[in-house]
């Protein structure tokens, strides 16, 4: 267990020191940030002090030195257009990120398990073929198309809910959270489903492929020969054997819900990680890209251990210290 | 159950009919970036100013065709050529109650060269002051380095923030560069996020900002001018085009700012008004004039742009009208100027004509009766279709022999490659920011020149001595009638030479509910402080 966590640690350093070292080469090969940031009627001489207080008039090299040292102290930087510590500026928008994200991923689980188990147990029944059909649309749209659908219809159209926006957001456990008033919570629910649709026709493909082969199996068989009621073969015999590669799934899309929910967030003006990410690319603010993209590794290197984890427990065949990072 | 079912819907109505009634005092506005930062001396972008503008005021104001109107002061004369009198307003009151006096004025201006890790500082103004003192409390004295005939303008963009609630000592004493003595602990941006320290003159106070999401600003019942119009306004950034069209169709908003050309007749049916305006922003092209121009080929590595007559048959090849028409959707006017005509120091110059024949006779008359190849840069996302507007160009010029091909890019990149000097002709955009000609002059077809920190945008490297000259003399020129004349003379001698070719002036355009107004502004700026209710 415990080699196995410290062979994982080393791996997600590699990974983000990589990722550093990239992103940082990367955004100095777009252009100055200085030549978008200033105002065009600034002098040479302002610009040139702009650059020196910016530190952007040193050579690659010597930025890179110095951005390692700071960061191995801690700090990773300060925004170029903010000019707060980088690391504040994300923080401030996690909890929008993580709500969202959370609230789309308990969507995608508890309305796409269900239905992919039941498309997985009547694959031939009406049911089955719509679940089926209506996956394929969640799929193969294009995430910002279905959230300017969701907006012309529910907000435009019907006038139900609002078309963007985060909404009135409370204190809860030290954090801003939208779901606890109703005008949060209305602002929320486009959102949410917009990001809930794709993860949700990959869960309900994912269950029902699963379960088509898990009832074949003997176990299956035998339990329903031994009289078992339907519900229970269903609970305990089934859903419990195709949980591994759905959490496997799940743990890789929360990831990626958190990190590169980007699309959502433009779509619907929501003041999440991801519309920060795009501005600062689009001002090439070099700080906050870096630390932006080295704290997604650690989110998703953090959520695959804690994949690795709940594997053990679903199955306990599995055992930590004999799996590969 | 039926109990949940009824009151769910009694109690979404009671709450629609509360918020319709909150209404009526409050504005949204959908703005299309965010401000970086509530600190008015942090960064010089136009959506701090616009944003900032409701919470703080300066010296003067520009009224929306950007005439310098007093603001904080109520009036001011040129004592001499370097010297400026500044009456101020009395009884006006800071948000926090406090007293408005020349040493709110003179820690302000002290304040900015202070203010830390600006990506843009509002340093390019206060440098060029030399001395300021305080007659008494409302006559302030002000000596700049230079002669500045600019100066009343460009003090809008000096905001006055309150010197008691940032902590400043009694005696405030003015010094060059920083050296200011009795300004106490200055706070830095980041502090401005607090109502107790973005203390301004103007018609609302700030009350809450959370980044990315949205500004509040209250009314400020004491406010010098009157009673401000909205009890509460919300500014919300929605960067993307089509969801800042929606919220306003959705309910939202109530107003916003920069909607697509494309989707204003919807907008339009769905009942909102919709206002335009000519902005001073030009959309112009420029030519690299180096011998080693890049991106040029057919000309035996000659620079065919350095000849005049070649840059003029590359205007007169460009349908403006057609641009206009077509791409711009009628939101824009062909121009034949800097600067749309009447501002200051235009000349009421024509537009060029759309004559591909004699175009094609003055190449011929240049030595290329084949044309030649060229290399268009523009950036992809910056000004209003520029990318469209760009491939319309290179049709343009290619029909009389110049084959052209866009290199159109994101503008991150476009502006870094453009200083770089890497493109032979470039599309861009100016606006100019003192609503007066010195300013496109001056950063775009001025020489080059480090020490006199002019021509900074002059990317094409053009240069016209006689021009330099008579724009400097007009820079120092006090006389507003001499200079404005002054003006129109080095305008006509850079258009004469064709050293930089005029497109078209962009239209800005605002679409709200049909019971607000808006009176559109050159400057681009959506203020929240000029809506009103319509009558």
């Amino acid at each position: 267990m415990l080699v196995y966590l410290v062979r994982r640690l080393g791996q997600s350093l590699l990974a983000i020191v990589a990722m550093a070292v990239l992103v940082f080469a990367g955004v100095y090969a777009i252009g100055n940030p200085v030549d978008v940031l200033i105002n065009p009627e600034a002098t040479q001489a302002e610009i040139a002090a702009t650059m020196q207080r910016l530190g952007l008039d040193r050579p690659l090299y010597e930025q890179f030195g110095i951005f390692v040292m700071n960061a191995l102290q801690g700090d990773l930087g300060t925004s170029f257009v903010y000019g707060r510590p980088a690391l504040a500026i994300i923080m401030e928008r996690l909890p929008a990120t993580m709500e969202l994200a959370l609230v789309a991923l308990f969507l995608s689980v508890a309305i796409g398990i269900p239905l992919g188990v039941w498309a997985g147990l009547r694959p031939d029944s009406i049911a089955g073929r719509t679940i089926m059909g209506g996956s394929i649309l969640g799929f193969s749209l294009p995430n910002f198309w279905q959230g300017m659908l969701l907006i012309l219809v529910f907000a435009v159209l019907l006038g139900w809910l609002p078309a963007g926006g985060r909404g009135e957001t409370t204190e809860f456990l030290g954090l801003q959270v939208s779901f606890l008033t109703w005008d949060g919570l209305t602002h929320l629910i486009l959102p949410a489903i917009n990001l809930a649709l794709f993860k949700m026709s990959l869960i309900i493909r994912l269950a029902r492929a699963n379960t088509r082969e898990v009832s074949l199996q003997d176990y299956v068989k035998f339990a329903r020969a031994k009289g078992l009621s339907g519900r229970r073969v269903v609970m305990v015999h089934i859903l419990k054997n195709i949980m591994i590669p759905v959490v496997t799934i799940i743990g890789l899309e929360l990831g990626s819900m958190v990190a590169f929910a980007i699309v959502t967030e433009t779509v619907f003006a929501w003041p999440g990680m991801g519309k920060l990410l795009i501005d600062s690319i689009n001002l090439l603010d070099r700080p906050v890209i870096v630390a932006y993209l080295m704290l997604t590794v650690l989110i998703i290197v953090s959520i695959n251990l804690l994949v690795d984890v709940i594997y053990s427990l679903l199955d306990p065949r599995i055992r930590l210290s004999e799996m590969k990072g | 159950m039926t109990v949940k079912t009824l009151t769910l819907p009694l109690a979404a109505g009671c709450l629609v009919a509360s918020l319709a009634q909150a209404h009526a005092q409050e504005l949204s506005i959908g703005l299309k970036s965010e401000a970086t930062s509530m600190d008015p001396h942090f960064h010089q972008l136009s959506t701090n100013i616009q944003v900032g503008k409701n919470i703080f005021e300066a010296l003067t104001t520009q009224d929306a065709v950007q005439k310098v109107t007093p603001g904080l002061a109520e009036s001011w004369e040129a004592v001499d050529d370097t010297t400026w009198r500044f009456k101020l307003r009395k009884g006006v009151k800071f948000h926090d109650g406090s007293d408005f006096t020349a040493r709110d004025v003179i820690y302000s201006f002290c304040r900015v060269p202070l203010v830390q890790n600006s990506p843009s500082a509002y340093t390019i103004f206060t440098g060029g002051i030399a001395e300021m003192t305080a007659e008494d409390d409302h006559t302030l004295i002000i000596k700049t380095k230079d002669t500045n005939p600019l100066w009343p303008t460009e003090l809008w963009s000096l905001a006055i923030i309150s010197a008691n609630a940032l902590g400043a000592e009694e005696d405030v004493v003015f010094a060059p560069d920083g050296e200011c003595t009795g300004m106490g602990e200055v706070p830095q941006a980041p502090a401005f996020n607090s109502p107790d320290i973005a203390v301004g003159t103007g018609p609302y106070k700030l009350e809450s900002y959370t980044r990315g999401s949205e500004l509040t600003v209250t009314r400020f019942e004491d406010y010098w001018g009157g009673t401000p119009e909205w009890e509460r306004v919300v500014m919300r950034p929605i960067t993307s085009d089509g969801p800042r069209v929606a919220a306003l169709l959705a309910g939202d908003v109530d107003l916003i700012e920069s909607p697509p050309i494309q989707d204003l007749p919807r907008i339009e049916e769905a009942g909102f008004s919709v206002v335009d305006a000519l902005s001073n922003r030009i959309i112009y092209l420029h030519m690299q004039q180096l011998d080693d121009a890049p991106g040029i080929g057919g000309t035996d590595g000659k620079n065919p742009l350095q000849d005049a007559r070649v840059r003029e048959a590359i205007s007169l090849s460009i349908n403006r009208e057609a641009i206009a028409e077509r791409i711009m959707g009628g939101y824009a006017q062909p121009a034949g100027e800097l600067l749309p005509p009447p501002m200051f120091g235009t000349s009421g110059r024509e537009v060029d004509p759309y004559d591909p024949e004699r175009a094609k006779e003055l190449l011929a008359e240049a030595g290329y009766p084949d044309g030649f190849t060229l290399n268009l840069g523009t950036p992809n996302d910056r000004y209003i279709n520029d990318e469209q507007i760009a491939q319309a160009v290179a049709q343009m010029m290619a029909r009389i022999g110049i084959q052209t091909t866009v290199d159109a890019t994101t503008a991150s990149q476009f502006f870094s490659r453009r200083n770089a000097l890497e493109f032979p002709i470039y599309m861009a955009g100016w606006g100019a920011s003192s609503g007066d000609m010195s300013s496109p002059l001056k950063s775009l077809v001025a020489t080059y020149d480090e020490t006199t920190g002019t021509g900074t945008t002059n990317a094409g490297r053009y240069s016209n001595p006689e021009m330099d000259a008579l724009l400097a003399e007009a820079m120092s020129t006090i006389d507003d009638a001499k200079r404005d004349e002054m003006l129109q003379q080095a305008e006509t001698m850079v258009l004469d030479d064709y050293g930089i070719i005029p497109l078209h002036y962009e239209q800005t355009v605002w679409a709200m509910k049909s019971d607000l107004s808006y009176e559109p502004r050159v400057d681009q700026y959506t203020m929240a402080r000029e809506v009103k209710k319509a009558e």
